[in-house]
């Protein structure tokens, strides 16, 4: 299984290179890493089936008993195949949508890790690990609906996503330390065991909300809504696979994980419930709102989740069976209607479903994808949606408002699905910005496999059950779950109420038009309830800083430095005074003339750089500080600290020499005695003293062995090196090194980033000017892009 | 700077450099040496054919965009911390493989590899701060 | 050996701050590089000196020999050298480009030239001329957008 995930990591370091070098065939290529995950997830279906379960495990952090562990179980399995198998479609249907893109290879590599790394959540059976992993789906989820970054809304919009997965993640980290301390071990299969020692804990509560908020951030749920709407600033395929199918699931799947552990008492109960239904209610009134096909089906996506939170809430045998259905169902139909949405963009270059009319006439197949996914999401029979919808009112009906609440929901699903499957396509002419035409093979077979199954595990849902759902309902459940499925239960109270639901969304359909318009008019321009909070708590965060920085920095970097330095050394220099920390007792001073002369030389060199008015000056005494330090290090047995600064000063002196070739020759006359009438002085002084004063005082006191001999002992024998100073570098400190060449890395990249800005001003960029018509209309805009791209 | 002897110099040079510097990435290990050494020496070899012939005929020598020998350096050092998860041990744990090949005790391990990513981003770094200011 | 030694880091570190609390920028960077030499000869100084005798196991046995220098400053210094030369090539960059942008280094100066780049009083830089122009993916907001973003 870490196979598995690694896997993606590789495709994703490796995108990059070979997006290039395939061409136009990128997205088939691509999609057999997806394919292959699937088939091998796939060939574990009878096995867990049966009841098995997988598990593996790698040593992480033994010392915090944190392991990298998998376990692969029913909803594992089914979150698994549902990430690889869309996935599949999606890395085929980007090769189409964003052909000729020139961000094409950051695309794939952000994909495959995204992918990677929500497998990872998926499959982690350490809290910690999962952890990890959710994070890493939000950062990927950032990049990708910023991928536009041009664009100031794709832009806020993955700052916000960001900002909200984010905080809650954080939560929810506070919430798996307060479980793993109570339990003492971080490992899921192990908590879960025993739930009655975690609902009776005094932790339960504070951990169980704190997890909640992760979850619930990551799922869009109430109020922290807001983000996914916005998230669709990113280009289709990405909306279709990470903001409907897979990554906003990860707070649903986190829910349905813990449920055995934490499930079952009345705070989950009621949290889970009423936030799930307040999201439903909020997203079926939003909806009615919109006109851009995607944003509709963002709110419906916002629906299903909610949905599903209310389920896992209610919980039992039915909860668990209804919430494992509507999910599969869910992603069967949401994932081709998205891709669909993203066709009609493509094709006819709007999104606005008033704008569009006739287009099925020209795209039959986007049409017949709609109209099959479409009769799912409606819950229409014989379609998987059917069953799942009615399956989810036979378990809500005990709990009449939340059941009411899903009613009204479904009705809007009704009218978001005749909006975005029906208008745009039905009618004889065409009306549309763009000439469409149907999409190709690449952009319509991934929606039509998917369409394609829904329908058939609508005929025969019970298959699905057996093979699949069963086991994720059971590990919901923690007991056995045994249920059968089927499409037609006969005339029973569901049916009564679907045929209601329908019946309600026909009359909002035909309503529509007038309602859609009074409800803009009445609150279009109203940033009210969460969007509102949000925004005033960005805004408000921005003034605080102004507000401190005005008061606490000023203007005058050399006061304002002044003040730091300062405070600091008399900070530490009054410590040590108070505290009496100064009883030196110094060793005896032997030394042979050259020692003492270099010595010499570097305090002489160290002056002639503070008084030096000319460039030459200062770059020779510079070096001569550097290489006096350098002799320092050759005197007392330190070669390889000679030998680097040897070689960084004679580095150091060709990239002064560079920029100081680009600077006038004046620039050092006459400025040092302006400010002899400033603390520069007395500061410079009492802080000079002091660090001496410090170093005589450990000085003073004897050594502490400990480490280094460790160092000493252990180098050879364990490490098989003889030089010591190397191997603390690559092995006993290795994580040190490794930070500290990320920094180089950076310190690099931000030289390069500012010297760039010139070279970049000289020639516009075309793809830097402002985005055309409205915020979202240019989605898979299909002409090169100039001027952008590789820059060395 | 264009100097006959600078250049004669330096292209006899530069191949014995850059060989040095990799002959002190390799025996870090045991010797004065490693692959911040290794890697300021090979920069510096570098540096000093782009002061001889200009940094275009240096880019061309280096034939590799300093940047992506950060980005494989930086992936090196990664991957030579996750290859102990594969032995079942936690990240960064040293790997050691010691075969005697003829008459030579070849040591191949994950803290070389580990030094060997040093070496190239401490390299694709000088260069690509001395390129950058060189074509500013 | 140590006492002397712990005198110069003195005079390294306060020439440093010294140059730091300038308001020229480039005495800025150079009282940088003395504050990093000096800090590193501390750390050196503070984990004792040895002569002769270098942190190396020798060929065939187990150990360094008696007496040998601590390894541990001396690692932690070898990374601090190339890590503060890193640094400081980026500040020295910095520095470039505010005098480009700017047409001085000098502190005092910086936030009236950022509010009005081009004073009347003060002819700007040649090669400031032609990326003074504002960007195009300003947003508003501040009177310069590279500055200000």
């Amino acid at each position: 299984m870490l196979t598995a995930v690694l896997l993606g990591f590789v495709a994703a370091a490796l995108a990059p290179i070979l997006t290039p070098t395939l061409g136009s065939s990128v997205g088939w290529a691509f999609a057999l890493v997806p394919a292959a995950l699937t088939a091998w997830f796939a060939t574990h279906l009878p096995e867990i089936a049966a009841g098995g379960v997988l598990s593996s495990s790698v040593t992480w952090v033994p010392q915090l008993g944190i392991e990298a562990a998998f376990r692969l179980d029913g909803l594992s399995l089914t979150f698994a195949l549902m990430i690889s198998g869309i996935g599949t479609a999606v890395v085929i249907y980007a090769g189409g949508y964003l052909r000729g893109d020139r961000q094409l290879p950051r695309f794939y590599l952000l994909l495959f890790a995204f992918m990677a790394a929500m497998l990872g959540v998926v499959l982690s059976d350490d809290l910690i690990t999962l952890f990890v992993f959710w994070e890493l789906t939000s950062l990927t989820s950032y990049f990708l609906i910023g991928y536009k970054h041009e664009l100031r809304s794709s832009r806020d919009g993955a700052l916000q996503g960001l900002l909200i997965t984010g905080s809650g993640g954080l939560a929810m980290l506070g919430g798996f330390l307060l479980l793993g301390n109570e339990v003492g071990t971080f490992r899921i299969s192990e908590m879960l065991a025993d739930p009655a020692a975690l609902t009776a804990s005094p932790i339960y509560l504070p951990a169980l909300i704190l997890i909640a908020l992760g979850a619930f951030t990551k799922s869009a749920q109430f109020p922290f809504h807001v983000w996914l709407p916005n998230a669709m600033a990113a280009p289709t395929p990405v909306s279709s696979y990470l903001h409907s199918a897979t990554m906003v699931k990860a707070g649903v799947y986190l829910l349905a994980r813990l449920a055995p552990g934490l499930g079952g008492t009345p705070a989950w109960f009621w949290l889970l419930t009423v936030v799930g239904t307040l999201t439903v209610l909020a997203a079926a009134g939003l909806a009615l709102l919109q006109r851009d096909a995607k944003r509709l089906l963002a709110y419906s996506t916002l629906i299903a989740l909610g949905a599903l939170v209310v389920l896992i809430g209610v919980g039992g045998t039915y909860g668990a069976k209804a919430m494992v259905v509507f999910m599969v169902a869910h992603a069967l139909y949401k994932a081709p209607l998205f891709m669909v949405a993203g066709n009609i963009d493509h094709e006819a270059g709007s999104r606005d479903v008033t704008e569009l009319k006739g287009l099925g006439r020209v795209m039959p197949v986007s049409w017949t994808i709609a109209l099959l996914a479409g009769v799912s999401a409606a819950g229409l029979p014989p379609m998987l949606g059917f069953v799942a919808k009615e399956v989810a009112y036979e378990t809500l009906l005990p709990h009449v408002w939340a059941l009411a609440a899903l009613i009204a929901a479904s009705a809007v699903m009704v009218v978001i699905v005749f909006l975005v499957v029906w208008r745009p396509f039905a009618g004889r002419e065409v009306t549309a910005p763009k000439s469409p035409h149907e999409a190709p093979l690449s952009m319509w077979l991934g929606p039509v496999v998917l369409a394609a199954l829904g329908i058939g595990f609508g005929f025969a849902p019970d298959v699905l059950a057996q093979g699949l759902l069963v086991p994720a309902a059971s590990a919901i459940l923690g007991a056995d779950a045994s249920f059968y499925l089927a499409l037609w239960h006969g005339v029973n109270t569901a049916l009564i109420l679907s045929i209601a639901t329908v019946t309600i969304g026909v009359v909002l359909t035909i309503a529509w038009g007038p309602l859609h318009r009074f409800l803009v008019a009445r609150l279009g321009g109203v940033r009210f309830g969460p969007a509102g909070a949000y925004q005033g708590f960005l805004d408000g965060l921005v003034r605080v800083a102004t507000w401190q920085t005005r008061v606490l920095q000023s203007d005058d970097l050399q006061r304002h430095l002044t003040t730091i330095i300062g405070f600091a050394v008399a900070l530490a220099a009054g410590t040590a005074f108070v505290r009496g920390g100064l009883a030196l007792d110094l060793p005896a001073v032997s030394g042979t003339l050259y020692e003492f002369l270099i010595l010499i030389l570097i305090v002489v060199a160290a002056l002639a750089t503070v008084t030096a008015h000319t460039r030459l000056r200062a770059i020779t005494s510079l070096g001569v500080v550097g290489f006096g330090i350098a002799l320092v290090f050759t005197m007392f047995s330190a070669p390889d600290l000679a030998v680097t600064q040897f070689l960084v000063e004679t580095l150091m002196v060709i990239v002064v020499a560079l920029v100081l070739m680009r600077l006038p020759s004046t620039l050092l006359r006459g400025s040092a005695d302006r400010s002899v009438r400033s603390a520069a002085a007395p500061i410079a002084v009492l802080g000079g003293v002091l660090l001496t004063v410090l170093l005589l005082a450990v000085l003073s006191v004897p050594l502490d062995q400990t480490i280094p001999a460790f160092y000493d002992a252990a180098s050879y024998p364990e490490a098989n090196g003889r030089n010591i100073v190397n191997v603390i570098l690559v092995d006993f400190r290795a994580l040190d090194t490794l930070g500290e060449i990320t920094v180089l890395a950076v310190a690099a990249t931000g030289a390069f980033a500012l010297l760039r800005r010139i070279g970049a001003r000289k020639e516009p960029e075309v793809a830097y000017t402002a985005p055309r018509g409205s915020e979202d209309d240019d989605d898979g805009n299909d002409e090169p892009r100039e001027g952008k791209g590789s820059e060395a | 700077m264009n100097s006959l002897i600078l250049r004669t110099t330096t292209r006899l040079l530069i191949g014995v450099l850059l060989l040095f510097s990799v002959f002190l990435l390799l025996r870090g290990h045991d010797l004065p040496g490693g692959g911040f050494i290794g890697g300021l020496v090979g920069a510096a070899a570098i540096a000093l054919y782009a002061i001889a012939y200009g940094y275009e005929h240096a880019f061309a020598l280096l034939r590799i965009r300093p940047r992506a020998l950060i980005g494989v350096g930086l992936s090196l050092a990664v991957l030579a911390g996750i290859l102990a998860a594969f032995a079942g041990e936690p990240m960064l744990t040293g790997l050691w493989w010691i075969r005697e090949v003829g008459p030579w005790t070849v040591k191949l391990s994950t803290p070389l590899l580990f030094d060997v990513g040093v070496y190239l981003v401490v390299i694709g770094v000088v260069l690509r701060m001395l390129f950058s200011l060189e074509e500013h | 050996m140590e006492v002397p030694v712990a005198l110069t880091v003195g005079v390294l570190f306060g020439s440093g701050l010294y140059l730091v609390l300038q308001r020229n920028l480039l005495r800025l960077v150079f009282g940088l590089i003395l504050m990093s030499g000096g800090v590193n000869l501390a750390l050196f100084v503070a984990g004792r000196l040895t002569r002769g005798i270098s942190p190396f196991v020798p060929e065939g046995a187990y150990a360094p020999p008696m007496g040998a220098a601590n390894p541990l400053p001396q690692a932690l210094i070898l990374t601090a050298i190339v890590i503060s030369f890193g640094l400081t090539v980026f500040a020295l960059v910095l520095l470039l480009r505010t005098y480009e942008r700017l047409g001085t280094v000098e502190t005092n100066e910086l936030p009236i030239r950022l509010r009005d780049p081009h004073p009347a009083d003060v002819s700007p830089p040649a090669s400031s001329v032609p990326h003074a122009t504002p960007s195009t993916e300003s947003s508003g907001g501040t009177s310069d957008p590279e500055v200000g973003s």
